[in-house]
């Protein structure tokens, strides 16, 4: 073995530093070939005017209006493509949009959709009634491209065109017709990826082509998404040249990133991260009515759609004054002070707050108000009696004790379950709590071999889906399959309003039925709202001057539904590009910091190799 | 001090003279060819295990991928069936493991569930990411690691030897997570005098133009991240070329070197290193295998789009193809590494030709 030699270490250390720029070189090439892509399109409109930046740990499954499936895909289609109608910024209902006007027949089975005149796609061709067609046709018959919105056409027996106007047939009436969230797509564009329908992404030609209010001009999976401004927007041009999409892994780091201003919006952001923001300079915070419910769900024992049963739920939970005792139990105050670091409402309807065309309210008489008094007296009036050691038992001698699931990737989860395990104590239940990952969450409830399990479901502007997930019909076909409902609920009433609701084309009589169906939740208490979180939510005030929320006055700018925040968002005057003025004063120090460190090096470096053995001894 | 040496053949054998290379030469070949062909079956072995284990491991996971993909979406029994049958999960496991192994053989990873891509593309599209940092800070842990434990074993005792073995060990302890967000705090947003030099996370900035800006920008990106790995990894090749080397220091031939009026510093390079520098090689090889299916925690906390990250994401749907084929990739770079290391060995150190 040779040994290395002065000259032969600098070439080791040279070797070491090209490897690693060798390395760079396929990853910057990547990025390379997405930036000549956007560049073609801002060779048009060289990169200057003004960009808001939006933090997201969300990830994209798919950038096709066909699969993506994800939250932040689908909320980028709205930027990118007009649906039929959306969703108004101040109070949530159904607004003109793709569709200018629609009408109903008598027997509610046609609905007749105005397509707007004069817009057009972001590629110069006019926006028809063809496309609209088209697209729906497309998920009505293939499949894979019903992946991700299928369920919105499953109730279509016909979609015809005539003359600017799209006619949709039913089935049988469907009165969330204005709550298609089904992005429109080019027919002239997309006819062509019809045979790979189920693999094309729409992540390899860009710009691409739409007719929101945005266009997408690049994307680079778990980096970064960009869009431009789309100029002919019929509502008008957004305030902001373009809008960019960075994507974090870590919430602190977002935090962080904002609070230097590498970015101008962050999302999702704990009570912790919220408070540590409250009060800086050039930033804003809000705070919003979350979309969100957070319950404890019991299980009913499980069912299957035919009525046979399977799992081992505890069978003291089919008796509803055991339910609502549990309920008496739990101070849903406590848990919106403690865990939510008080931001958040206390829990009550099933259709969350923000939502007030269907939000329901019990009574005060009526609602499960924090009493451990009247919860006593519920679980002895079902048999269910005190021993010795305060602990209860049931009517054939057996303990009477819960096992309390939850979700690992839930925080909150865990720390209720502490205070549930407390207050159930104190009436005399015992219980034991998992806290597990999502798989074996899901594996456990679709097993049915759970008592207490806690329970999040998203709401949307119009509540059939979280209302449509507790009917009979929904519970699994085959024991301990997967199924689409959520909690093997099973109650005809509740099924006989559910179809009242879809049928009902008079908005104020629908909210009724509505409501009807989140009080005779409530009473069963099979699925108990313990509260509302609230949407923390911070932005650069020296970059966004403005931007409107949904709903107004107090909402939230991410997660809407519609583009408002981000089409109505105007920069702020006057503000500074400080990112980019210190750039020389960077460069400058680690060239510094470069000579200091490699000098020393040498200096070090030679000096030892010239030491001998006499001169250490 | 007396020091037993592993009891090789060759042992009694003088260290290799400066002039080892020739010496080398004109043994013949490094490498055997018995020797070559039975490493190279081993890890041929060893893969044709992983692939039959890859398949089982991942279907232990719990968790269905048709709920965690269809949950909040409005799907109807029938849909999930599709889906179901779409994905071939609802074959017996006998059956779809035949169409695994036929697929695999033919060199074909399949498709992700949730990202509709080919599973060797998304693999592409992440390896160099994983490798750009992981390597980079791996050759740089390892060459700093292995330069200052020869040091400090040379000096052991020393005062830089305490101190350098010390705060290697305390950035070896330190949570990567953590030690990534001071980092972060104090370097990128910038703390009291010290202005914020490096981004936040990710790898590239989106509105950069140009092969030498992109480059540049890389690069920034890059030394956050890599300092973290380099903190936390170093402290092992310190360690190990420390220990290896001391057993060295008591060797008689280190006493005829010296004897014979060598400098201090050809007595180390020549002598003594050369004979301790097999297991700090092990390591590095080893290492470099592992690197490819990177630190989770490091491109979690600098957002950096690498392999470590999509596995996590393949993990809790269960992505079952891309959880198969990153198994398969990850364990096929580590046996690649090893088999690269037992073939050097006999090259690196004459004694191993001989056993």
């Amino acid at each position: 073995m040779s040994s290395p030699t002065p000259r032969r270490r600098a070439f080791a250390l040279a070797a070491v530093l090209a490897g690693a720029a060798v390395l760079s070189a396929p990853a910057a090439s990547a990025a390379g070939r997405a930036d000549a892509a956007r560049s073609a399109l801002l060779q048009q409109a060289p990169v200057s005017g003004q960009t808001l930046t939006v933090a997201t740990n969300g990830s994209i499954d798919s950038l096709s209006p066909f699969l993506a499936q994800r939250a932040l895909p689908t909320a980028v289609h709205r930027l990118m493509y007009d649906f039929l109608t959306n969703y108004d910024a101040k109070d949530d209902h159904a607004i003109d949009a793709l569709a200018s006007k629609w009408t109903t027949s008598p027997d509610k089975l046609t609905w007749t959709f105005t397509i707007r005149d004069g817009m057009k796609w972001s590629d110069g061709q006019p926006v028809t009634a063809d496309d609209v067609a088209w697209t729906y046709n497309l998920m009505m018959t293939n499949d894979d491209a019903a992946t991700a919105n299928g369920n919105f056409v499953a109730n279509f027996s016909k979609v015809a065109v005539d003359g600017g106007n799209v006619v949709i047939t039913l089935k049988q009436a469907q009165s969330t017709m204005l709550a298609l969230d089904i992005p429109i797509v080019p027919k002239h564009v997309w006819e062509s990826h019809v045979a790979d329908i189920g693999k094309f992404n729409n992540d390899t030609q860009f710009p691409v082509v739409g007719d929101g209010p945005f266009i997408l001009t690049g994307y680079q999976k778990d980096q970064y998404l960009t869009l431009d401004a789309n100029p002919n927007y019929w509502r008008g041009k957004p305030g902001f040249d373009h809008l960019v999409f960075k994507f974090y892994k870590d919430a602190d780091a977002e935090v962080e990133a904002l609070k230097k201003g590498e970015v101008d919006f962050v999302y999702g952001l704990t009570p912790a991260q919220y408070d540590s923001l409250k009060g800086q300079s050039n930033i804003a915070t809000n705070k919003a009515p979350g979309k969100r419910f957070y319950a404890l769900a019991v299980n009913p024992g499980a069912t299957t759609k035919d009525g046979q049963a399977f799992g081992d739920g505890n069978p003291a939970l089919q008796n509803q004054q055991v339910r609502q005792a549990i309920m008496y139990a739990v101070d849903t105050k406590t848990l919106v002070a403690k865990t939510l670091g008080g931001y958040g409402t206390v829990g009550g309807g099933y259709i969350p707050p923000i939502f007030g065309t269907y939000h329901w309210d019990p009574d005060s008489a009526g609602a499960y108000s924090y009493n451990p008094d009247k919860a006593n007296q519920l679980l002895d009036a079902a048999g269910y009696k005190k021993g010795s050691d305060g602990m209860r038992t049931s009517p054939d001698g057996k303990p009477l004790s819960f096992r309390i699931l939850g979700e690992t990737n839930r925080p909150d989860d865990t720390q209720n379950a502490a205070y549930l395990t407390e207050w159930l104590k104190a009436v005399g239940i015992g219980s034991s709590t998992t806290v597990v990952d999502q798989g074996k969450l899901g594996d456990t409830e679709t097993a049915g071999t759970f008592d207490l399990a806690f329970d999040s479901w998203t709401v949307n502007p119009d509540p059939d889906y979280v209302l449509s997930i507790q009917q009979c019909d929904l519970r699994p076909k085959t024991a301990g399959k997967s199924f689409a409902g959520d909690d093997f609920i099973c109650d005809k009433d509740y099924d006989a309003l559910y179809q009242k609701q879809i049928t009902e084309y008079d908005p104020a009589a629908r909210a009724d039925d509505v409501k009807q169906m989140e009080q005779k939740l409530y009473s069963d208490a099979y699925i108990n709202v313990l509260y509302y979180a609230n949407a923390l939510e911070a932005y650069r005030s020296d970059v966004i001057g403005s931007w409107d929320k949904q709903p107004q006055p107090e909402g939230a700018y991410w997660g809407q539904d519609g583009y408002w925040a981000f089409w109505s968002a105007k920069p702020a005057s006057a503000s500074s590009s400080s990112s980019s003025s210190n750039t020389g004063l960077v460069v400058g120090i680690v060239i510094a910091v470069v000579v200091v460190v490699g000098g020393g090096g040498v200096f070090l470096m030679r000096r030892r190799r010239t030491a001998t053995a006499e001169e250490r001894e | 001090m007396s020091i037993s040496l592993p009891a090789l053949p060759d042992a009694a054998t003088p260290p290799p003279p400066p002039d080892g290379a020739a010496v080398v030469r004109r043994r013949g070949l490094a490498i055997s060819p018995r020797y070559a062909a039975g490493r190279i079956g081993g890890a041929a072995v060893s893969m044709l295990a992983v692939v039959f284990i890859g398949f089982f491991l991942f279907r232990i996971v719990p968790g269905d991928p048709v709920r965690a993909m269809t949950r909040g979406r409005p799907v109807d029994a029938d849909q999930l069936a599709a889906l179901r049958h779409q994905f071939g999960i609802d074959k017996p496991l006998l059956s779809q493991f035949a169409d695994y192994a036929s697929r695999v053989a033919r060199g074909d990873l399949g498709t992700s569930y949730q990202y509709k891509s080919s599973v060797s593309a998304l693999i592409g599209s992440h390896v160099w990411p994983t490798v750009y940092l992981v390597g980079t800070a791996t050759v740089i842990a390892a060459v700093l690691g292995i330069r200052i434990g020869i040091r400090s074993a040379w000096r052991h005792g020393s005062r830089a030897d305490r101190a350098n073995s010390g705060i290697a060990l305390v950035l070896w302890s330190m949570p990567t997570f953590w030690l990534g967000l001071i980092l972060i705090v104090v370097f990128s947003v910038g703390f009291g005098p010290i202005p914020g030099l490096f981004p936040t996370g990710g790898m590239s900035a989106p509105d950069v133009h140009g092969f030498f800006p992109v480059v540049w920008d890389h690069l920034r990106h890059l030394v956050l991240p890599c300092l973290t790995l380099v903190a936390v990894l170093y402290a092992q090749y310190l360690l190990t070329m420390r220990a290896t080397l001391l057993e060295e220091l008591g060797a008689d031939y280190l006493t005829t070197a010296r004897a014979k009026g060598l400098r201090d510093d050809d007595v180390r390079r020549r002598h003594a290193v050369p004979n301790a520098m097999l297991p700090a090689v092990t390591l590095v090889f080893l290492n470099l295998g592992t690197a490819v299916s990177g630190s989770i925690l490091a491109e979690t906390i600098f957002s950096w789009p690498g392999l470590g990250s999509l596995f996590y994401e393949a993990l809790t749907v269960p992505d079952l193809p891309l959880l198969e084929g990153l198994f398969i990739f990850f364990a096929a770079a580590v046996i690649v590494m090893n088999l690269l290391a037992e073939l050097l060995y006999p090259i690196l150190d004459p004694r191993v030709r001989t056993t």
